[in-house]
């Protein structure tokens, strides 16, 4: 039910071209060249800071190319609307909120994409909600208030949130940080289910863990640049540091994240907005 | 009873009745989008910039709720945009906003000349001197307020609960957030005759803490702070009237006091369900390891209604007691 295997005719789900993007006048991505074929499965992987979130977060829209292009299944990005198309899991389980929110509401918004205003659910849409809920193992939790689940069920949570639109294409932005491995086995067995029902799927992360084996292709950044392209990587392997430059420099000391300005004037966002 | 029935048969009873039920089914709705994004006195702000509006439109003698929606609107959109840029520090802004509001409007009022007496009227509420005309305006206010907080709920919801997600779906965010902050400064403008701009909040916010105390989803939070707030402003009306002839009891102070009073009460419910919640949490499921410490003797027989919490841990149960957690594994019990 969940199944929809995307066709070549439906086009190339990303293509960025010499995509920048700038934030806060600080160059984080620059020139990156990226292409995912229908079906494919590719790890984005990278040092914190390398801007591999920076370059999936272009992928949807949330921050803006400085320079280059993108497209979505073919359509310009600034052009897409068929957003039922891609399904986004963000890094962090949403800002606390000050209401109980069940876990069936909050993988229920992930329909949306789907429902039309001032119209209430479906018996379709929610038979589509508990199948997502089954691909992550959470049946059974529908009615447990979200906060009252530990991290790694969280996470799973929000990728049924994605599931449950429906999505031909998945952008991950690091589903397994801090997350324990027994639920980063889970997340690695709910992502092989969509992978092997034709989904397109693009995972950030820092180390693969239990996810290795399911990796069509590697892309491994640094300091936002796209260094290497092809085969997938031990993790060990992303790190080392002649991967994919003529020459090498050595920096010492916490790579730190250089393009956030500390502020503490009272308007300004806090710091870690500047993602 | 009867001097009861004799007093809600007055037509200014009837309108002050009408008033409080619709502005208290209406405000809670949009006070759950409020305490959602953790903005719980927007609403005490937007009735001080609503002063502001109140005493130009006593000046001017413009109609003075028209006035304060366009006060109450504008403050909102200005609090949105500060928010939109400044998430952490937007309580500073709403600071800024409470004292300019409520300065501007004794002082917009003093150099007209009003006395402060007639702006009392709206800052602590006249619901019995409410006209025809405000009775009409204050239920088509509140039926469009309810009407759009539980049609576009799931839209509102999505988008203060991961706005950025809420993006990627295709939702317009910045829409949604300005039609909450819209629809929080209507609902000041509408409650401003039944409760009083300075306690127009507690309707908004109030009866939201009650309902959550009880409540593990959002929707029935939602429709049950609906409730709750209607309980209270016709049960506060209705304490007012009865007191009325002994004392002279403002309605928007007994019915902020009762929607108190049905927190107060409520609260030991939801700290019990809470710590029963707490104590059913399933045991972590580790992965199982070679550790196995079987329990030397135990004559006592668990099992269902032994007497001993039970508490699932992966595919069993764990009974607990005196700090120790056994469960049963073939004759015997193990430590868990």
């Amino acid at each position: 039910m969940l199944r929809r295997p995307s066709s070549p005719a439906d086009g190339v789900p990303v293509a960025l071209r010499n995509a920048s993007v700038v934030i806060d006048g600080r160059p984080v991505v620059r020139g990156a060249d990226l292409t995912v074929e229908a079906g494919e499965f590719v790890a984005l992987m990278g040092a914190n800071g390398s801007g591999k979130s920076t370059l999936v977060r272009a992928m949807t829209g949330l921050r803006p190319l400085a320079g280059g292009s993108a497209t979505l299944f073919d359509t310009p990005l600034p052009r897409f609307h068929d957003w039922h198309r891609i399904g986004f899991v963000p890094q962090r389980a949403g800002a606390s909120s000050g209401v109980p929110a069940s876990v069936w509401e909050v993988v229920g918004s992930g329909r949306l994409s789907r429902r039309r205003l001032f119209r209430p659910l479906s018996a379709h849409d929610r038979r589509i909600i508990h199948d997502a809920m089954e691909v992550v193992g959470l049946e059974g939790m529908a009615q447990a208030g979200i906060s009252t689940l530990s991290g790694g069920q969280q996470q799973r949570a929000l990728i049924a949130r994605a599931l449950a639109g429906e999505p031909d294409l998945f952008l991950l932005d690091e589903p397994t940080a801090g997350v324990d491995l027994p639920n980063q086995e889970a997340l690695a067995r709910a992502l092989a289910t969509l992978s092997e029902r034709g989904a397109t799927i693009v995972l950030v992360a820092h180390e693969l863990g239990p996810m290795a084996p399911l990796i069509d292709r590697a892309v491994v950044m640094r300091h936002g640049r796209v260094v290497y392209d092809g085969a997938p990587l031990a993790d060990h392997e992303v790190h080392s540091s002649h991967l994919g430059e003529a020459h090498t420099h050595h920096h010492h000391g916490d790579p730190r994240i250089d393009h956030v300005p500390v502020v503490a004037s009272p308007l300004d966002p806090p710091e870690e907005d500047a993602r | 009873m009867t001097d009861l029935l004799d007093l809600f048969s007055l037509p200014f009873m009837q309108r002050a009745l009408l008033a409080a039920l619709f502005t208290g089914m209406a405000v809670p709705a949009v006070g759950t989008y409020l305490v959602q994004r953790r903005m719980a006195l927007m609403g005490d702000g937007l009735g001080h910039v609503a002063v502001t509006g109140v005493a130009i439109g006593l000046v001017t003698g413009l109609a003075p709720t028209w006035t304060a929606v366009v006060a109450a609107v504008l403050g909102a959109v200005a609090i949105e945009v500060i928010r939109e840029r400044g998430h952490a520090n937007g309580d500073l802004a709403l600071a800024l906003l409470f004292y300019g509001g409520l300065a501007g409007g004794i002082f917009v009022a003093g150099v007209g000349g009003e006395s402060t007496a007639k702006l009392q009227q709206y800052l602590f509420g006249s619901i019995l001197s409410i006209s025809p005309g405000d009775v009409a305006f204050t239920m088509g206010l509140s039926v469009v307020l309810a009407a759009l907080c539980v049609g576009l709920g799931p839209q509102l919801f999505a988008v203060a609960q991961d706005h950025e997600f809420a993006k990627v779906v295709g939702l317009d965010v910045r829409f949604y957030n300005l039609l909450v902050a819209v629809l929080a400064a209507v609902s000041v403008t509408a409650a401003m005759r039944t409760v009083g701009l300075l306690l127009v909040s507690a309707l908004m916010v109030v009866p939201v803490a009650t309902a959550q105390q009880l409540t593990r989803s959002f929707r029935t939070t939602l429709l049950l702070s609906m409730g709750l707030g209607l309980v209270a402003s016709v049960g506060g009306l209705v304490v007012a009237a009865l007191a009325s002839y002994g004392a002279d009891v403002a309605p928007g102070a007994s019915i902020v006091l009762l929607s108190l009073v049905l927190f107060v009460v409520t609260w030991p419910v939801g700290a019990l369900l809470r710590r029963r919640q707490r104590l059913r949490l399933p045991f972590a499921d580790e992965p199982a390891d070679d550790v196995h410490l079987p329990v030397p003797e135990h004559t006592h027989q668990h099992g269902e209604g032994c007497g001993h919490r039970a508490v699932a841990h992966g595919d069993h149960v764990d009974y607990l007691h005196d700090g120790h957690r056994h469960a049963p594994h073939d004759s015997h019990y193990d430590e868990h």
